[in-house]
């Protein structure tokens, strides 16, 4: 009987908590599909934009889970591929309408298809690279070279005038999609909504194939896998690129979605904000970074919204939920403490 | 002269000033079980963590299966056969017992990179899990976390982990410490039915144990192999009474 049901996958008393799951999706489901008119009814469109941040930072976070969360891997410089897939799609916009080639041979565009995926192969050749080397180090090393690495990037962009420097890129219009009306906010809200389903089915998918379990027990003890064959590096390695380019994607989006690219996309204290969504929300979880995304960019809004100096309330705030909570914020819900993988 | 599986040449290990392993000798011949005693602090955690890549000698060689496998990482030389069992358990505690050996069914069938079919419903990691498993008398416990599991339960995880890569040879690391009398006799009948299929390198404080299970033992003295012999030629060598086994002691 167990073990049919092993086979089957089925882990007995876990039922339950795949009906909860089921019904939470649909509510979800519900209320991203019901947003937009709500937030008309109520006479509040500013909503739509706020959930539409919302959204942006769910899948950066997600990505950035990934490798801290179910890796085990703290990266401090995730800001760094959010920011090139930004700046891909700046870039790419600025020799669309200038109509030149950059580096005289790539013609730019202002098509979203293409603007994102090169912004997810550029921002994957970045974690290639950036990760080939700080994956050399583990611990507190890990930590340095990654944010060290992220700085870098940082001064590059702040150092290139051409593309603002400092100051930044302005995208004058949205890219296009399927004629879609991109420059209304709804649109492109839903537009936001339709990509982070898809990666968020994608990551489950991800989290628990064979390539999911392995990525989890680099986190438990990296010795045990090497003790059943398992040379880590590598996996750590692939696991650095996708979260680079789940980084990109949420970066492409978030250019188009504020029209604008600047160097504070890729600042170390946005990698910060990254990991604190990560770890409020709850760490190797499906949809933890994706509560703390909503939380963080919610008490911002709101906080800013009463005082300049909203970070003196921001910081209690988030020490209370992460004393509460432990696990994350996502514990509280489902009262467990054991990560998906 | 039957053919070693394992051979160890002058083998040298110095922490600073202390040399755990001192220009040691040994072979493990195909097919025996092959018993490590020895005082403690006499080094054999240290020989097992050489012998399985984890530890880099100062000097010497290892061969196994004829090859210098020396230079090699623990994942390649699993991948050429060895296994081992943690003294401290190395599990994965997050996971479920079942998790933990499916990982290793997993690592055996080749490279991870699969990222799309769920892995917990896999048949194939699955299934050779669960029969890993129900060896080690843990059937019944497959889906529970292993942070959950009794030391004894978590010393039989060690095992069927191990196992589940299929090793030539496996090196266990006092698989016996801290277990309780029905668990150490459960342990000792597996190990029994494990030595027709695999050759074994026991490294054990349990000397019942030892000289039920072994066909030959060395003793290791100060990070050298003083003599290697069956049972009987241990027990009746004068230096092994002397350096270890203590007058009337066994």
């Amino acid at each position: 009987m167990a073990r049919t049901e092993a086979a089957a996958g089925v882990n007995p008393g876990a039922r339950r908590i795949l009906l909860l799951r089921g019904a939470g999706l649909v509510v979800l489901a519900v209320v991203l599909l019901l947003l937009p008119m709500t937030a008309n009814a109520i006479g509040d469109p500013a909503l739509i934009t706020l959930a539409t941040r919302m959204i942006i930072y769910a899948i950066a976070a997600a990505s950035l889970n990934l490798i801290l969360g179910y890796g085990g891997l703290v990266s401090f410089g995730h800001a760094a591929y959010f920011g090139v897939g930004g700046y891909v799609v700046g870039i790419l916009y600025f020799h669309f309408a200038a109509d030149d080639l950059f580096l005289g041979f790539i013609p730019g565009s202002n098509q979203f298809l293409i603007t994102l995926f090169a912004a997810m192969v550029v921002s994957g050749l970045a974690a290639l690279v950036l990760g080939a080397l700080s994956l050399r180090t583990t611990g507190l090393q890990f930590i340095m070279i990654t944010l060290a690495f992220a700085q870098m990037v940082f001064f590059l962009f702040v150092s290139l005038k051409v593309y603002g420097g400092d100051d930044g890129l302005i995208v004058r219009r949205r890219n296009l999609l399927f004629g879609l009306n991109m420059a209304n906010d709804t649109t492109f809200y839903f537009v936001c909504v339709t990509i982070a389903a898809l990666y968020f089915a994608v990551f489950w998918r991800l989290v628990g194939s064979r390539f999911g379990l392995v990525l989890g027990g680099i986190r438990q003890n990296e010795r045990r896998l090497a003790a059943i064959g398992i040379s880590t590096y590598r996996y750590k390695l692939v696991a650095f690129v996708i979260a680079g380019i789940g980084a990109g994607i949420a970066g492409a989006l978030m250019a188009n979605f504020s029209k604008f690219v600047s160097p504070d996309m890729l600042h170390w204290s946005r990698s910060g904000e990254l990991m604190i969504m990560v770890i409020l929300g709850g760490g190797a979880t499906l949809f933890g970074p994706a509560i703390g995304a909503v939380i963080l960019v919610g008490l911002e809004t709101v906080l800013t919204g009463w005082t300049e100096h909203w970070q003196f309330i921001l910081g209690p705030i988030l020490i209370l939920i992460a004393l509460f909570t432990r696990g994350g914020v996502l514990t509280l819900l489902e009262n467990r403490r054991a990560p998906d993988a | 002269m039957p053919d070693a599986l394992l051979r160890v040449d002058h083998l040298t290990k110095r922490f600073g000033g202390l040399t755990a392993t001192n220009d040691l000798s040994l072979e493990v011949r195909t097919g025996e079980l092959h018993a490590v005693i020895g005082p403690n602090g006499a080094g054999k955690t240290t020989l097992i963590s050489q012998l399985f890549g984890e530890l880099a000698p100062n000097a010497g060689t290892i061969h196994f299966a004829g090859e210098d496998i020396t230079a090699l990482s623990t994942a390649a030389r699993v991948r050429r056969g060895l296994a081992r069992s943690f003294q401290i358990t190395q599990l994965l505690f997050d996971y479920s017992a079942l998790d933990n050996v499916a990982l290793a069914v997993q690592a055996h069938l080749g490279h991870s990179y699969h990222f799309w079919a769920d892995a917990r419903s896999d048949r194939a990691l699955t299934e050779p899990a669960l029969l890993g498993l129900a060896r080690v008398g843990l059937e019944g416990r497959a889906h529970v976390a292993v942070k959950e599991m009794s030391h004894g339960e978590q010393k039989q995880l060690e095992l069927a982990i191990a196992l589940a890569t299929r090793p030539r040879l496996l090196l266990l690391d006092e698989p016996m410490a801290g277990l309780g009398t029905t668990e150490c006799a459960a342990t000792i009948d597996l190990l029994r039915k494990l030595k027709q299929e695999t050759t074994i390198l026991l490294v054990e404080h349990d000397m019942d144990a030892v000289f039920a299970l072994a066909d030959r033992i060395s003793v290791l003295v100060d990070g050298q192999c003083i003599t290697t012999g069956t049972g009987e030629e241990v027990r009746n060598n004068e230096t092994v009474r002397i350096a270890y086994l203590g007058e009337g002691n066994v």
